[in-house]
């Protein structure tokens, strides 16, 4: 029998905004009208209950659009970031098949890019995988070598949010261009977060996600740049320009508008603050606790984004520790990231953490903080405070730590 | 604030009981491996064969710092017999379960105490 535990009611302290983010009160407001009095279908369009929904749909269609400097005939909602990935590459490689043979991903991809490889290796592909160096950016003379005139599609994220990296989008798409290579890139970390302007960059293809910006769960997106042929996978509706059948999760959609609106509106204000706050908790960090490793790039990197691994310490009896202390964080821990799988066969260190060399007993040992735009400065002293303590408690208890100090 | 591990779980893991480590140990045992993530030594007193006293240092996740401390729970004031009946079912259920994930964590206490034993009958034969 499983017991759910109960933590002490002090004051949480969120820094895991890259699993989600709390939805925007302003966001809420915008999508209650959606689920009761302007309930009806967007496709409803000769009847009245259908013209305000269908209308809130093309104004959200605009404003994710507008986030992203895309044109709104170029935005596809789907119903997640996953969704969106799965729609991209597969759709991309059915309306493309017969041109070529093999596909890139970088080896930090999400789970949602990496584990379509086997399907697109049952449909005759043959997939390679580009480098990442020690801060997890795409190396591009990597990317030169494999970016060979057979290749079909690139897929290579925009940032990664386990170890904060943003990748040169714009000298990968340069390359891929060079050898007419279709790109896409799963911008879910970074849309929203950072500037995205998918012309500036070249991109073809770029997911974009709600949750990830204060927006709500259940929406996302995919910007198809104008002249790419898709195919869909999801059939039986001519909603979203016959590329993904079904009927609008319509309040969703409009919360990701309203949340897109706002995030460009306050995007410079939040990048300054995000990036301060994050500077204070990695130095605070850093000078508090020896033989800590921080992850990812040091400057190029999510703002409010600090990931590192600490040496004889295991990372989820930290998270664990950090949670009892009022902190929630996330971990590239093997075991906090399958902890509801049925068995232990899913138990593998993150291949993040792997691709950029940190050594599979190490990525036990890994914390990600994610801040987002409701933290403060009080808060990153909190765990600037509790960590050290926990850290200790945890390496006197490690049988590790004491044989590094020459103990048994 | 909901997660899947037992509240015995939580406990153990939060104030773990006899960690730490006996200094004229009469055998110890460390099994696991890092790319695990899990390491645990076993540190036992024993005289006429009864372990009078048991010790752990564990590396590794909430449900292996809780089965350590109550694998040593358990092995206290125990003959070495009666300690090599104790099954990592038996600790996991002591604790009010492990999710199916973690169940693996069990058995490295319970090898851990094989080690340890094995070690104490290589000093006595030595």
């Amino acid at each position: 029998m499983l017991y759910y535990f109960v933590v002490s009611p002090m004051k949480r302290v969120y820094f895991d905004n890259g699993s989600t983010t709390p939805v925007d009160k302003r966001v809420l407001e915008a999508m209650l009208p959606y689920f009761t009095e302007l309930f009806g279908n967007p496709s409803s369009v000769l009847i009245e209950e259908g013209g305000a929904p269908r209308a809130a749909v093309d104004e959200a269609r605009h404003r994710v659009a507008d986030l992203v400097n895309a044109k709104p005939d170029e935005i596809i909602f789907t119903s997640s970031a996953t969704e969106a990935n799965n729609l991209a590459i597969k759709g991309l490689v059915l309306a493309n098949r017969e041109k070529r043979k093999r596909i890139l991903f970088s080896d930090i991809e999400h789970y949602s890019v990496m584990l379509q490889a086997d399907y697109l290796r049952s449909l005759g592909f043959e997939i390679d995988y580009v480098r990442v160096d020690e801060y997890g950016v795409v190396d591009l003379d990597d990317l030169r070598k494999k970016a060979t005139v057979d290749v079909l599609l690139a897929s290579i994220m925009h940032a990664n949010l386990e170890i904060g990296t943003i990748q040169p989008v714009g000298e990968i798409a340069m390359i891929l261009k060079e050898r007419g290579i279709i790109f896409h890139s799963d911008g879910a970390g970074a849309c929203g977060m950072i500037p995205v302007d998918v012309k500036g960059l070249g991109v073809d293809v770029m997911t974009i996600s709600a949750h990830q910006f204060n927006g709500p769960k259940g929406a996302a997106a995919l910007y198809l740049r104008t002249g790419v042929s898709l195919k869909t996978i999801m059939h039986g509706g001519f909603q979203e320009m016959g590329y993904r059948g079904g009927t609008e999760n319509v309040p969703a959609l409009v919360g990701f508008g309203e949340a897109s609106r706002i995030a460009k509106e306050e995007m410079s204000d939040k990048v300054r603050r995000l990036t301060f706050l994050g500077r204070k908790l990695w130095d605070g960090i850093g000078s508090q606790i020896t033989d800590l490793h921080f992850t990812g790039h040091p400057t190029q990197r999510l703002p409010g984004h600090v990931s590192f691994w600490i040496e004889f310490v295991e990372g989820e009896s930290l998270l664990l520790w950090l949670n009892l202390n009022g902190v929630a964080s996330a971990s590239g821990s093997a075991c906090a990231s399958n902890l509801l799988a049925a068995d232990e066969t899913g138990l593998k260190a993150s291949h993040v953490l792997t691709a950029v060399g940190v050594p599979p007993e190490i990525c036990h040992g890994s914390i990600t903080f994610s801040l987002g735009k409701d933290n403060t400065e009080e808060e990153a002293d909190h765990v600037i405070s509790v960590l050290p303590s926990i850290v200790d408690r945890l390496r006197e208890m490690s049988p590790l730590f004491d044989k590094s100090k020459g103990g048994t | 604030m909901a997660g899947p591990y037992s509240d015995k779980v939580m406990d153990h893991f939060m104030h773990p009981r006899n960690m730490g480590e006996i200094e004229d140990a009469s055998g110890v045992g460390e099994v696991g491996n890092p790319a695990c993530g899990d390491v645990m030594r076993l540190y036992l007193k024993i005289e006429d064969n009864r372990i009078v006293d048991a010790k752990f240092k564990t590396f590794g996740c909430g449900a292996a710092i809780a089965s350590s401390s109550m694998t040593t729970e358990m092995i206290k004031g125990k003959t070495i017999d009666e300690a090599l009946e104790i099954s990592n079912q038996a600790v996991a259920e002591a604790l009010g379960g492990l999710p199916p994930a973690k169940e693996h964590c069990s058995v490295l206490a319970e090898d851990a105490l094989k080690a340890a034993l094995e070690d104490y009958k290589k000093k006595q034969s030595g």
